[in-house]
Formats: structure tokens, C-alpha cells, sequence
């Protein structure tokens, strides 16, 4: 039930078509975990807390400081100093008494994600970082929440809605179905590296409450399925249809990554026998448990169906004619009987231009010895 | 054939500027072109996580490239 002076407050909203008293009371009984009081964090808090959510907890352990005024215009320059979330609460509890707030100030970590983001109907990424921006994500499909995707950069913006269940109860696609692997970190500079336009993140942080607001109320059609770019300096946008992929590690057909991981060794790329041309049973098992890898099986038919991990199966001498099946944008482990054809699939596709291949030392004969004593030998 | 492409974030500065233009011979794939971006910008090189959308649809490397189609490449963005 809202008060008399609620319906006041909220009226200019109550009044919209498809939004009323009802809209206003789904509001008031639901909760939103922000995470990160920044550049995005910002418009997201100050909109979601003068909409009359019930409940917001905002999670940020850093310090306001000078160089974020510019973009972060949920804090005073006397704050400078202080932590981000404390200052945060008492800007919004001042704006809105109604709204109940919590707050976290602590980084977000493999260790606390799960117990923060459980309590939250909704969950707000407003991080810096692409560690987290995975480590969220996954959190999220581990506990089916939605999760309202926001990233910057410079003069653009990037918007969508993940782990999104429909009303007919199918779930739309996540970040790990756009960005699969990360990039080198060096390719993907921070907002204090590359620079950014204050007001981007008021646009953003703005669209990303927006779609809060529509997931929580059921108006309007939510970003799910859908990728929005946007570019300040020409205004032009761009609207991507994404698919849920069904080998996607944490939400595909056979997820691999059952639980949290550690996304700083992710993120970096640190992971065996990355860099090697050839790998090992074992270091390719851990390799599948932590990441998911793509993996092309080039024995012929009736090897494939006595035993086989799950690759890929293109037999060897229809690799070049099919290459174009062959993904050449992440790392792909070649695999046979004992690791003899696949050298050849190798030198074979490397001269069509693939440079992203790696041999399976020992095949599947290894991988029965020392990984899977069941697997069916011949 | 010639395909016209759209960069977004740390893409736009390998190719220096919002669009593109790259040759492809015989093979028209999404593959080739990510191979021929390679050839033209080594830089390419490192963003292997790079993903490209043709007429705003996601699609992988087997997708058969036609001339005018809408080619966008879309780069992970971090910034919050």
C-alpha cells in the first residue's frame, strides 16, 4: 500500500498509461543491488531512488575523489575522500526518505558475490572493469537474476539486459554470449586510461534505469536479445540482435563453469598451455573446466562414434573445404586417434590462415589413460 | 569484393576512423575478413574476442559476407 505521500510523490508516474498505482507498488516491493557508485552508478541511483524502489544496496569500497566530479554527479566536492557508497546513501536517502538503502563497502570478489546479489531482485553493472563485468554476469546466472549491462567508453556506451527470463519463461543471452574470451588487457583501457566525456555515463547509467524500471514493472519491451552501441559524437546508434549461445560455458547446452572462478586469471589470460602449440590431456581438462574451449575432432566417422569428447568433427581431409566452420576468432584444440592427423589438420589450415590452433599431444588415447579410463578404446 | 565496416570503441582507433573499407578475394566469410583486418591492421591481432554483427545480427565466422551488407565490429568496453 503506498502512503498519501506517496501517491503525491510518485504521481507524475502513477498517471502514466501502463505504469498506476500498481506499477508504483511493484517498485516499492522490489530490490536493486548497484554495483559500483561511479560514472554509471551515479544516474542509475539517483533515478532508481527518486522512483521509489523499495530497497537499493549499493556496492563500492573506493574513495571519491577530484577526478571523478566531472562525471559523477552524485557526490560534492567537499566529499572528496570519503567513501563512495556512504556518501552515496546520504545524498539518496536525503532525495528520497521512502527508499530503504544498504550499503557494501567492500570490492566485489569470487568469495562475496554470490551472498551480495542473492537478497537483490535485480542486479545494476555499473563496474569498471572486465574482471567484474564476468564475475557479475556469472553471479547472476548462477542465481537467476537479471542483470542490466552498462559500459562506457570515451564517447560511447554499450546497454543490454542479461539473464532476462520472458514471460513465456525463456531466457535471453548473457555477456559471455557477445564477449566469449576476453581481450588482452591492454586492449580494453579504463575510463582513467582512455578518457571519457562526462555526460556518456549519464546517458548510459540513465538508459540502463530505464530498462530497471521496465524489467521491474513489465512495461514497454525490455533490452534482452538485444545489444544497444551508442556514439555521442555523431548520435548515431546501433541495435544488435544476440542470440543465447549453446556453448556458452555458464549457461549453454553442458556448462563447464558450475560455479564462480577466479576472473582476475581469466581476464589476463593466464591459463595453461595458452601460448604453446601443442597441450596436454590434463592441461586441456583444466582448461574445460574453467573456460570452456572449442575443441575439432578430425578422425573419421566411426572413430568419432566409438568414443569421442564432444568436439568438433570434421575428419581430416575435409578440413580446408570446411574450413569456414572452423571458428578463427578463439583458440581451438585439434584432437585425433594419437595426435599424428591432427598435426597434419594443423599444417594444413595454418596455410589457409588460421594461426589459432593447438594439438592435442597424445589424442584421445591420452585422454583415456589419464583422464577418462571409461572412454571405449580401439 | 569490397565490404564497408563499422568500428565502435578500441576498434576505431586500429582503423583509425568509424569505417573501413577491406578487400576479399574469392573467400567472403566473416573469418577472411577477420583474417584480412589482421593483414591490414597487425593490431587486429590481439582483440580476438573481437565480434562482428551483419544487419544488426550477431554472426560467426562461417557467415558469407555479401557487398552490402552492414558489417559492425564490436569491441568489449570496460569503462563504468
Amino acid at each position: 500500500m503506498l502512503t498519501k505521500d506517496e501517491l503525491i510523490r510518485y504521481n507524475r508516474q502513477i498517471i502514466l498509461p501502463d505504469f498506476g498505482v500498481e506499477g508504483q507498488e511493484k517498485l516499492k516491493n522490489a530490490s536493486i543491488l548497484v554495483i559500483g557508485a561511479g560514472g554509471l552508478g551515479a544516474p542509475n541511483l539517483l533515478y532508481l531512488a527518486a522512483a521509489g524502489i523499495g530497497r537499493i544496496g549499493i556496492v563500492d569500497f573506493d574513495e571519491v575523489s577530484l577526478s571523478n566530479m566531472h562525471r559523477q554527479v552524485l557526490f560534492a566536492n567537499d566529499q572528496v575522500g570519503q567513501n563512495k557508497a556512504e556518501v552515496a546513501k546520504e545524498r539518496l536517502q536525503a532525495l528520497n526518505p521512502e527508499v530503504a538503502f544498504e550499503i557494501f563497502k567492500e570490492p566485489i570478489t569470487s568469495q562475496n558475490a554470490l551472498e551480495l546479489i542473492e537478497p537483490f531482485d535485480l542486479v545494476i553493472d555499473g563496474s569498471d572493469n572486465l574482471p567484474t563485468r564476468y564475475l557479475v554476469n556469472d553471479a547472476c546466472v548462477f542465481l537467476d537474476k537479471p542483470l542490466v549491462y552498462g559500459a562506457i567508453f570515451r564517447f560511447e556506451g554499450q546497454v543490454s539486459v542479461f539473464n532476462y527470463v520472458d514471460e513465456a519463461g525463456s531466457r535471453g543471452p548473457n555477456y559471455r554470449d557477445i564477449f566469449p574470451t576476453p581481450p588482452p588487457p591492454d586492449m580494453v583501457p579504463s575510463c582513467s586510461e582512455g578518457g571519457v566525456l562526462g555526460v556518456l555515463p549519464g546517458i548510459i547509467g540513465s538508459m540502463q534505469a530505464n530498462e530497471a524500471i521496465k524489467i521491474l514493472t513489465g512495461m514497454g519491451t525490455t533490452m534482452s536479445g538485444r545489444l544497444l552501441l551508442f556514439d555521442a559524437l555523431d548520435m548515431s546508434s546501433h541495435t544488435m540482435n544476440i542470440k543465447p549461445n549453446l556453448e556458452n560455458p555458464v549457461s549453454g547446452k553442458n556448462p563447464s563453469i558450475t560455479e564462480l572462478i577466479d576472473y582476475e586469471a581469466f581476464c589476463s589470460g593466464i591459463s595453461e598451455g595458452v601460448n604453446n602449440e601443442e597441450i596436454t590431456v590434463s592441461e586441456l581438462k583444466k582448461m574445460m573446466d574453467k573456460q570452456g574451449i572449442h575443441i575439432l575432432d578430425v578422425r573419421e566417422d566411426y572413430e568419432y562414434e566409438i568414443a569421442n569428447i564432444g568436439g568438433q568433427f570434421i575428419p581430416l581431409n575435409q578440413v580446408v573445404d570446411r574450413k569456414a566452420e572452423i571458428p578463427g576468432d578463439k583458440r581451438v584444440v585439434v584432437m585425433c586417434k594419437a595426435g599424428g592427423r591432427s598435426q597434419k589438420a594443423i599444417d594444413l589450415l595454418k596455410k589457409e590462415g588460421f594461426d589459432n590452433l593447438v594439438n592435442l599431444k597424445g589424442g584421445i588415447l591420452a585422454w583415456q589413460q589419464e583422464i577418462d579410463p571409461e572412454l571405449e578404446v580401439y | 569484393m569490397e565490404i564497408e565496416v563499422i568500428a565502435f570503441g578500441i576498434a576505431k582507433d586500429i582503423v583509425k576512423g568509424k569505417q573501413v573499407s577491406i578487400f576479399l578475394q574469392d573467400d567472403t566469410s566473416v573469418g577472411a575478413a577477420r583474417k584480412q583486418l589482421s593483414s591490414d591492421f597487425p593490431e587486429f591481432e590481439k582483440l580476438a574476442s573481437l565480434r562482428f554483427a551483419v544487419n544488426t545480427e550477431y554472426v560467426d565466422d562461417s557467415y558469407m559476407l555479401q557487398p552490402e551488407d552492414e558489417v559492425v565490429l564490436i569491441p568489449p568496453v570496460s569503462g563504468g
